[in-house]
């Protein structure tokens, strides 16, 4: 008894300076109090690696308009890697270089760019196996994929028919497929027309992508679908493995200020596609072969070089004519992301501009399209009764929901752009656990595993769109936020505030050991099968044939064999093809030279790259290796003399005492 | 085989004495210089020494290995690394093409384990004493001929190379660890060499063994022609 009284008083006397403490952090908004959030005391011990220890996690963060994927490590936030993937990368002289231009190759040509939204790892039963990660392209559609031995982009296939490719690459739990639906309507097929014919000459179009065993993709078939925007997708797992559910909006079908125009209708829609379905339909011949002209650039780790084909035809599907292949389940309102819950029975169709946060049950649905309980039919895709298939309501949770993933214990977690949080709810119950702020106005999140049907849990990543005061300012343009939370608890912990390259839109996140073992450390020389690699120093050369010059060169530390080469002339295009004969983790080398309109090339050991430089001007100019390699980086340098065009000096090469004349 | 040694040998056996020594006894220096062939023979399977060096940019450590017929390291790109940092000392580029011993050894190898072969046929104490004499030269001879090896590629450096250090020498330890620049130089024998040096022991053994025996039926057969009295005043 005392000693509750004793606790009363120091209670009460400790009340009014808690009140105080409110008062003032709440009056001190912006201040540095209130941006600190609900660090927690730990917080460091918690995100700090020791030098030399590694992550527990990868996490792999899109790089949104920088075309890119960058990797880090969590829960430190270090940054690791930036794999270039649909943009040019000088650094790396990816798009520069002869082997990686075909990457970048379209059907509208050389596509230097791209937007790149999410990241997808690949899945074996329904666990994230660290094997690839894909990639949208939005604006030339486009899906990559990167081979986590190498980190770099294995494979982009482009997309036909699609007017922004947004809803992807959201995989299925066996990485049977990834797919691709169009954000944008577009006129189908592509022509010229007027635009306010949108609804009635506009598709969208769905697409499935076959990924077969060594990981390469293969337009397996599309969907043709009214010319709503397909916003997000995934894939059921579990007990809806085999169907994909994409979320549309503009089901108003205008085509001009959608802000206001696409944003009417009570309901919009989430599309159900039963892809075994579609695999009968196929088999049974019922689609519709499609001329359509699409390119597939895939990239050899043995010649070194990627190669771009040209593809004429896709398999279409018409759902008028495929019963029971694709249903509609109305969602209010503009449901932004579609994310399946663990056990594959709840679809949670995050309507933005929704009060409350709709959660679809696939038994439900299953149920309902037995009982032909439908409310009408768009194009003749039967639209299932809304009652009949909601799950559940998590009832006001916050304003703007947009993503929501899951963490093992069934608890989901969904972040409201508006209200610029994320929200905890308990899976089954609706009911609201837990809420945390994010600086600012949060997109995507990332739970490792969180989409699939094994979440690693443990930590949460808020990817935001709005950084303002969270950093050190850089003038106009700031880096974007993420912000590292601690889920493992009741209660969500914030850790760690870090910037971000371009726009990490949404991200993915794997465990370290199911990485980490099967990454490449060289290429084996040996299985250098390039058809202009130089095996040896013995074996390097200058070849001319007619203006084509082909320097065959090598590098090792610390020198280029040849490194003096002349009878090289004005309006010659040479081709410098250049091999690192290194065997050793982490030495790759550089080349460059002066006055090339080109990047550098950036070698790694075992590998051939090819820089082409058109020289202009007579002179000799130098060249070097730009990647510090050793101690004598600094000595590894070469000329190359450039003589006018009618000039008749002899093609010649060495290194040290010996030289070579063609 | 070591029960074979308690049951056979060690034991304190009644009088009288056996005539003879056990079959398995007199079966086990053929047998063990069998053994001592097939270990000798490894030396085709496992390295004879490694040499590993240790610096902070090389956390696996870089590892050569010394065979019979070559040198190789944990991967094919090892001996180009190790040559790439020798080579701003001036130290010359290790190439096993050049080293003849790689081409002799291992026909050496062959005729000593041939020989140890023989000798388990002839099964005479001498013969297993004159194996594992001449074995123990020819090691002797090859960890020399080792040594000359690394006092070369330690000492004889070009003239021109890029780093150079007044009186300082870059030659590996024949047995232990030092300190070369920036590097600790770890050398030490490896399975081949340790099952080499197993195969001498077992030479030995069974010059030993086969001695023991020759005693003990010198002896049996002492008793044997000895006087009832002498045999009697064994007996005391």
């Amino acid at each position: 008894m005392k000693n509750q009284s004793g606790f009363r008083q120091v209670f009460r006397q400790i009340l009014p300076v808690l009140g105080l403490v409110l008062f003032y952090s709440c009056g001190n908004n912006g201040g540095e109090s209130s941006n600190a959030g609900a660090l927690a005391g730990d917080a460091a011990s918690q995100v700090y690696v020791a030098p030399g220890k590694y992550d527990e996690f990868y996490a792999f963060m899109s790089g949104g308009f920088s075309g890119q994927v960058s990797v880090y490590g969590l829960p430190s936030g270090r940054l690791l890697k930036i794999v270039p993937v649909f943009s040019v990368d000088a650094e790396k002289g990816y798009g520069f270089n002869e082997e990686t231009k075909p990457m970048l190759n379209t059907s509208h040509g050389f596509v230097p760019w791209d937007d790149a939204h999410h990241p997808e790892l690949s899945q074996t039963a329904g666990s994230t196996d660290g094997r690839w990660l894909f990639i949208n392209g939005n604006n030339t559609p486009r899906v990559a994929r990167i081979d986590l031995t190498t980190f770099e982009t294995a494979e982009i296939i482009e997309i036909p028919n699609s007017g922004g490719n947004h809803s992807s690459p959201f995989t299925t739990e066996n990485t049977e497929y990834v797919v691709a639906g169009t954000r944008f309507g577009i006129p189908y097929p592509q022509r010229d027309v007027a635009i306010n014919s949108y609804a009635e000459n506009f598709k969208g179009m769905l697409t499935f992508i076959k990924v077969g065993p060594e990981g390469s993709m293969e337009i397996a078939f599309q969907v043709l679908l009214p010319a709503f925007d397909y916003d997000l997708a995934h894939s059921g797992k579990g007990k809806s493995h085999g169907w994909t559910f994409f979320t549309t909006y503009n089901t108003e079908q205008k085509n001009t200020l959608l802000e206001v125009e696409a944003s009417q209708n009570d309901k919009d829609y989430i599309a159900a596609i039963n892809w075994k379905k579609a695999e009968e339909y196929i088999q049974q011949g019922k689609f519709k072969e499609i001329p359509s002209r699409y390119v597939h650039n895939v990239y050899n780790d043995k010649t070194h070089t990627g190669t771009s084909t040209m593809l004429e035809k896709v398999k279409v599907l018409i759902p008028s004519e495929c019963p029971g292949l694709v249903y509609f389940l109305p969602t209010p309102k503009s449901p932004h992301g579609v994310d399946v819950d663990p056990t594959g029975e709840y679809i949670v169709g995050n309507g933005k501009l929704s009060a409350d946060l709709t959660v679809h049950s696939f038994s439900k649905m299953l149920k309902a399209i037995e009982n032909q309980a439908f409310d009408t039919e768009v194009a003749g895709i039967p639209v299932l009764k809304f009652e009949e298939v909601v799950g559940g309501v998590v009832k006001e949770p916050g304003l703007g929901p947009l993503h929501t993933e899951f963490d093992a214990k069934g608890n989901a977690y969904t972040t409201f752009f508006i209200s610029s949080e994320i929200v905890k709810w308990k899976v089954g119950t609706w009911e609201v656990l837990d809420r945390t702020p994010c600086y600012y106005s949060v997109g995507h999140l990332m739970i490792p595993g969180g989409d699939s049907r094994n979440p690693q849990g443990k930590y949460m990543v808020a990817l935001n769109k709005i950084t303002k005061d969270r950093y050190l300012p850089t003038g106009p343009e700031l880096c974007h936020a993420a912000q590292l939370y601690d889920i493992s608890g009741d209660k969500i912990k914030l850790l760690l505030d870090f910037p971000t390259v371009g726009e990490p839109h949404y991200a993915q996140g794997i465990s370290a050991d199911r990485v980490q073992s099967h990454s490449k450390k060289f290429f084996p020389i040996e299985e250098n099968q390039h058809p202009y690699r130089t095996l040896g120093e013995k074996n390097t050369r200058v070849e001319r044939e007619g203006n084509i010059v082909h320097v065959y060169m090598t590098t090792i530390r610390s020198h280029f064999a040849p490194d003096n080469i002349e009878g090289v002339k004005v309006g010659d295009k040479v081709f410098f093809h250049v091999t690192n004969l290194e065997q050793d983790w982490d030495v790759p080398h550089g080349f460059a030279v002066l006055g090339a309109d080109n990047a550098e090339l950036l070698i790694m050991p075992g590998q051939t790259e090819t820089f082409a430089w058109e020289p202009r001007v007579e002179g000799v100019f130098p060249f070097y290796c730009t990647d510090f390699c050793s101690a004598l980086h600094q000595e590894m340098q070469g000329y190359i003399r450039v003589s006018g065009r009618d000039a008749t000096v002899a093609l010649k090469w060495g290194l040290g005492d010996e030289e070579k004349v063609q | 085989m070591f029960t074979l040694f308690c049951t056979g040998w060690n034991r304190k056996r009644p009088y009288p004495v056996q005539n003879d020594n056990p079959k398995s006894m007199k079966r086990l220096p053929g047998l063990l210089m069998l053994i001592a062939s097939g270990a000798l023979l490894t030396l085709f399977l496992f390295p004879i020494w490694r040499i590993t060096l240790i610096a902070p940019q090389y956390p696996d450590g870089v590892n050569m290995y010394i065979w019979i017929n070559k040198i190789g390291g944990d991967g094919p790109g090892v001996l180009q690394n190790v040559n790439i940092l020798n080579h701003y000392v001036g130290m010359k580029f290790i190439e096993p093409d050049s080293i003849p011993e790689l081409k002799y050894f291992p026909a050496i190898i062959l005729i000593m384990g041939g020989l140890a072969l023989l000798t388990a046929l002839l099964n005479k104490s001498w013969v297993y004493f004159s194996w594992g004499i001449l074995m123990t030269v020819l090691a002797i001879a090859g960890i020399y001929d080792f040594y000359l090896w690394e006092y070369d590629y330690g000492h004889n450096l070009s003239p021109q190379a890029p780093i150079k250090i007044p009186g300082a020498s870059f030659q590996p330890p024949l047995l232990g660890t030092r300190h070369i620049l920036n590097f600790i130089a770890e050398s030490f024998p490896h399975w081949g060499g340790y099952l080499a040096g197993f195969a001498i022991f077992l030479s030995f053994t069974a010059w030993w063994i086969r001695s023991k025996l020759n005693k003990n039926e010198k002896k049996h057969n002492d008793r044997v022609d000895a006087p009832v009295g002498s045999r009697l005043h064994t007996l005391v």
